[in-house]
């Protein structure tokens, strides 16, 4: 949570920040935040700084952490994405059918959340095509193949749920590794994958730079079309890759396996620090976002804020973090939509 | 350097083979022509000025030369080769690059990043990206203008000028493209940077002499004459004359710009009944600052015409919008009528009787989809409604009546405001003001843009009979003869100062010439 005078003074005295390996106090914002907010919680819960609870709020982040990766880079291009719950409900119930199950024969295994990864990857660049074709806005073209994935995932549902009974996908919620679960460390490393791509591909710079100045990249002879769909593409493999996490910790594939979490990637991002005009943030910052989230559900959780409140009280810290984000850019007579 | 001779494509002479060479472009927008029959020759390692006022059609031709737009008639001719450009690229392959005025950089990504943009050659392999080579390229390139800059900076972090060493170094990348020396375009590189990197980047432009040509336009005369070899100067969409720099002075190159002044009483002067010089002053101003401007001294009499002149980042369009509330101001006086104006927003400004005309009509001066009656009621509400509710039938009556009032040509009130022509549009936002009758004092920011010469008229005399009925009137005008006609008083800007003030009665008119001295 940027507070203005970080702002204010970022701009006084770093005049030429080092800028590809060194951290700006506006990005330094949102981690900052996290350890105030940890340091916060740790002094007024004892329950909260045991190290059980810590793997609890790691083992909490990981889907949301996954599904957040993916929309980030949406996000970072300027456009959104409301296709989340959909394609996670479509891969969860793909990927339950396609593992050992009590549904069918199925026992593919390992290729089984490959072929699950492989539909979300098409519905993300259904995304895609729809948006640079059709020349949609992506609010609609993602609101749209949301409801197609449910669609898909609601016929395979047909009315009895698959129970998985594949002991590699159930023990990836189950066993764990150095205390984390195996899920928290694909997560980990999904977000290793998500920064790798946006650091060193030209896929993550041009989504990086379509949000910066797309009229730009048009002037110096880029085609920005097929890299839009690739980052549709992208980010459905993720959201599925998150559907098939929840299908890992419930052993069962649930139509609803995505819902609520459009909003909450989207969420975590913008407090992470990415802003939804585009062309600022990234996975890394989205990661941090993700922690910060759910150390707040947890912390409220643990402090005893009844739940009542939390709902309520998680919106209006949502709000106040963002508004710090975007004070550096008010002005007179702006035009918010 | 020799120069190769081959024979003239049409008159089959021999001569010497020109960088770039435009032969009788024409292009025509809606009602207006941007481009009359232009021919311009860049000669190779020259550094060619390109002078004209606003809507001149310079950057038509510009965007021509680069592929943007695509002329209705007429030729480009590259190093003796007809060309017929489709994009930016295109132009590029051609060796044709452009600095655009708006600069046109990634902010988000690296210097280096926006140099080899779009060409990443060797720079990025199978999609991923070689850091280290793609510092290498840019390095490459930035080293050929001599410049220091951190490849790996980002762009946002960098000052303008060292921006603009950046979008210097993305077009010299064309280099790669094409063995032959590039034509490199400068649009208006001065308009954003201080004295001291004007300087820097004119050494950048000499040095770039040696390997290349060069188109440099500006707004600034004397920059012109000073780095350019030659001068060619547009006029309404055509080629007015060129001339060596060595031996010209800005007034000659004015007289070429301006040319002769329009028809008989095309502003109206008739119709002006004098009587401001009598009474109280309207509108006061005293030691006005903002951010662009400082120490603002301004007086506006009822039924007074006062022009503000000076040439682009004067500064005058802030202290219009400043008077309006629209932009902050940081000291100063400013009273209506005796009682002070509150500056702290638009909407005091509104209730105190000031009317806004932007500059930007389709942008912030009309709603496009929204009706003309709707346009014309959007501030003063008050007119159309009882208590909270429009009332359709009141809002007609008055709309119809200011429709007939301003001869404003629309099928019918209900019809959308972007379907008029650009004159029609103006009546309806001028409009917008009247309806109310509480008028007091107009801000009109260049509010002729874009409208061919009989809408201006009717724009003209609507303002004359403005100031008839007392309305005190700040003209920003798009040309210096639309000032001088128009006004009663001139308000000399410079550098965000008023320097001087010139009398402009009817019969007693100054030259365009007196006010180019004061402004230059």
């Amino acid at each position: 949570m940027t507070s203005p005078a970080q702002a204010d003074t970022e701009d006084v005295i770093a005049p030429r920040p080092q800028p590809r390996r060194g951290v700006s106090l506006r990005d330094a914002g949102p981690p900052i935040a996290l350890v105030v907010i940890i340091g916060i919680f740790a002094v007024l819960s004892s329950d909260f700084r045991t190290v059980g609870n810590v793997q609890n709020i790691m083992d909490a982040a990981a889907v949301l952490a996954v599904a957040t990766c993916g929309i980030s880079f949406v996000l970072m291009m300027g456009s959104i994405d409301l296709s989340v719950p959909g394609v996670m409900g479509a891969s969860a119930i793909a990927v339950a059918l396609l593992v050992a199950n009590n549904r069918n024969g199925n026992d593919l295994g390992l290729l089984g959340v490959l072929v699950a990864i492989l539909l979300g990857a098409a519905l993300g660049c259904l995304s895609g095509v729809a948006l640079v074709g059709l020349k949609v806005p992506s609010f609609m073209t993602t609101l749209g193949v949301s409801a197609v994935g449910l669609g898909v995932a609601t016929l395979m549902f047909a009315g009895v749920q698959p129970n998985i009974s594949d002991e590699m996908l159930r023990g990836w919620a189950v066993n764990r590794f150095l205390g984390l679960a195996y899920l928290t460390w694909i997560a980990m490393a999904c977000v290793l994958v998500g920064w790798l791509v946006q650091r060193y591909s030209r896929l993550g710079r041009y989504a990086y730079a379509i949000g910066g100045a797309e009229e730009v990249l048009a002037l110096s002879g880029v085609k920005v079309a097929p890299y839009k769909v690739a980052v549709f593409t992208l980010a459905g493999s993720f959201y599925a890759l998150a559907g098939v996490m929840v299908t890992s910790q419930l052993s069962a594939g649930l139509v609803q396996a995505g819902a609520g979490y459009d909003f909450r990637a989207i969420t975590a991002a913008v407090v992470g620090g990415t802003l939804l005009t585009g062309g600022r943030g990234g996975v890394l910052h989205s990661a941090v976002g993700v922690l910060l989230v759910t150390v707040l559900i947890n912390g409220l959780v643990q402090v005893g804020v009844s739940p009542y409140w939390q709902g309520g009280v998680q919106g209006l810290i949502v709000v106040a973090a963002v508004s710090a984000a975007v004070i550096p850019q008010r002005r007179r007579n702006q035009v918010t939509k | 350097m020799t120069i190769p001779l081959t024979e003239h494509p049409e008159t089959g002479a021999t001569g010497p083979v020109h960088a770039l060479e435009v032969r009788g472009l024409v292009k025509h927008y809606p009602g207006v022509k941007a481009l009359d029959g232009v021919d311009l020759v860049v000669r190779q390692n020259e550094v060619l000025g390109l002078a004209g006022e606003n809507g001149a059609g310079k950057s038509t031709l510009l965007k021509a030369l680069v592929g943007l737009v695509r002329p209705d008639a007429g030729e480009i001719w590259v190093r003796g080769e007809k060309v017929r450009l489709k994009s930016v690229v295109d132009a590029a392959d051609h060796g044709i690059g452009m600095v655009f005025q708006e600069q046109s950089l990634v902010p988000n990504l690296t210097a280096a990043e926006n140099i080899v943009l779009g060409s990443e050659g060797p720079g990025v392999r199978r999609g991923i990206y070689r850091w280290d080579t793609m510092r290498r390229l840019a390095q490459e390139q930035l080293d050929k203008i001599g410049s220091h800059i951190d490849p790996l900076a980002r762009t946002d972090s960098l000052s303008f000028a060292e921006r603009q060493m950046v979008e210097i170094a993305k077009v010299l990348r064309i280099e790669e493209r094409t063995s032959n020396p590039p034509v490199i375009i400068l649009d208006e590189p001065t308009s954003v940077l201080e004295s001291k990197e004007i300087e820097t980047l004119f050494t950048q432009v000499r040095r770039l002499r040696e390997f290349a040509s060069v188109v440099f336009v500006s707004h600034r005369l004397d920059e012109v004459l000073d780095v350019c070899d030659r001068v060619a100067v547009l006029r309404g969409g055509v080629s007015v004359g060129e001339m060596p720099t060595a031996d010209a002075v800005p007034t000659d190159l004015h007289r070429l710009m301006i040319g002769s002044t329009g028809s008989d009483d095309h502003y109206h002067e008739g119709l002006a009944e004098r009587s401001a010089d009598e009474g109280e002053p309207r509108l006061v101003v005293k030691g006005l600052c903002g951010k662009t401007f400082r120490d603002v001294d301004l007086e506006v009499r009822a039924g007074e015409i006062v022009g503000i002149v000076g040439v682009h980042g004067s500064g005058r369009e802030d202290v219009c919008r400043a008077l309006f509330g629209a932009e902050p101001t940081l000291a100063g006086e400013v009273t209506l009528d005796g009682q002070p104006l509150d500056l702290s927003g638009t909407r005091a400004a509104v209730a105190s009787g000031v009317g806004y005309v932007p500059a930007e009509r389709k942008i912030e001066g009309m709603v496009g989809p929204m009706s003309v009656a709707d346009n014309m009621t959007l501030t003063k509400q008050k007119s159309r409604c009882a208590g909270p509710m429009v009332v359709p039938q009141k809002q007609a009556s008055l709309v119809d009546k200011w429709i007939e009032r301003l001869s404003i040509r629309t099928p019918h009130r209900g019809t959308q405001i972007g379907r008029l022509s650009g004159g029609n549009q103006q009546k309806v936002v001028l409009a917008r003001w009247l309806v109310a009758g509480d008028i007091r004092l107009l801000l009109l920011d260049h509010p002729t843009r874009g409208l061919d010469i009989g809408a201006r008229s009717e724009v003209y005399r609507l303002m004359r009979e403005l100031a008839n009925s007392g309305v005190a009137t700040v003209l920003l005008a798009d040309s210096l003869e639309e000032a001088i006609g128009m006004s009663d008083r001139i308000i000399v800007m410079s550098d965000g100062r008023a320097t001087t003030e010139v009398g402009c009665p009817s019969g007693g008119k100054p030259t365009p010439l007196d006010l180019v001295k004061e402004m230059v």
